[in-house]
């Protein structure tokens, strides 16, 4: 599965992408979070408030009880600021 | 129409096109967004806009969409750009081209609020104090909501 970072999240974690193998156990947004701020590398820093860190799968916004499956696109980033 | 770009765009040409060849269009709105030389009380000299290939055309897309399902529009148009950008740089065109100027403006307006809240883009500025990201503001998704209410739908 790809993992895609924008935003304050790429620069703290310090990757704007990794492939991630879900352990089997991982079925939604708020196990796949958990899961990632166990690996290190910054991410429990950067993922720990979940108020400003809002996650897209297959490009449209969803709340932590969404499903994630190998083969979905999956960005994590903080609140949008465009326009 | 949605175009995300680097590049800057021509207002009157933007604008001209926008109705040409359609007679019905009675009026035409529109907002341009510029980058301020202040932001969180710093001065700032640049700002650069990060966005998601994909979903942001996706969004774009999306709130168009639900912008001609809510008013009689002729034509729309959203160009947002990304990338480094200075003080007075545009940075967004919304334009919104109908019959009358109630639909028009009113969806002028939502599509720009829309758009704050909705399209995935951040800005990160560089200040004397170094660079740094732009928060969300409150008062974005408290303009957000007034689309929801359904207030406009009563004064049509």
């Amino acid at each position: 599965m790809k993992i895609l970072y924008f935003a304050w999240l790429r620069a703290r974690i310090g990757c704007a992408e990794e492939e991630v193998r879900l352990p089997p156990q991982v079925r939604d947004v708020a196990g796949m979070l958990d899961w990632l701020r166990s690996r290190g590398g910054g991410r429990a820093e950067a993922l720990q408030n979940p108020a400003i860190v809002h996650v897209a799968v297959n490009q449209d916004y969803v709340d932590l009880d969404h499903p994630v499956r190998e083969g979905d696109e999956v960005a994590i980033f903080p609140p949008v600021t465009g326009g | 129409m949605i175009r995300v770009q680097r590049e800057d765009f021509d207002i009157g040409v933007e604008l001209d096109r926008l109705a040409a060849g359609n007679r019905r269009i009675g009026g035409i709105a529109s907002f341009i967004g510029l980058v301020r030389d202040l932001g969180g009380g710093e001065r700032v000299s640049a700002l650069t806009l990060e966005h998601y290939p994909g979903m942001t055309e996706k969004k774009l897309a999306e709130i168009e969409l639900e912008a001609h399902r809510r008013w009689p529009l002729d034509a729309t148009l959203i160009i947002h750009r990304y990338g480094r950008l200075e003080p007075g740089d545009r940075i967004v065109l919304v334009a919104t081209a109908s019959p009358h100027r109630e639909a028009a403006l009113a969806a002028c307006h939502f599509l720009i609020d829309w758009l704050k809240t909705d399209a995935p883009f951040w800005k990160s500025e560089e200040t004397p104090q170094g660079d740094r990201w732009v928060e969300a503001r409150p008062d974005d998704d408290a303009a957000r909501q007034r689309w929801t209410s359904g207030r406009e739908a009563e004064d049509p």
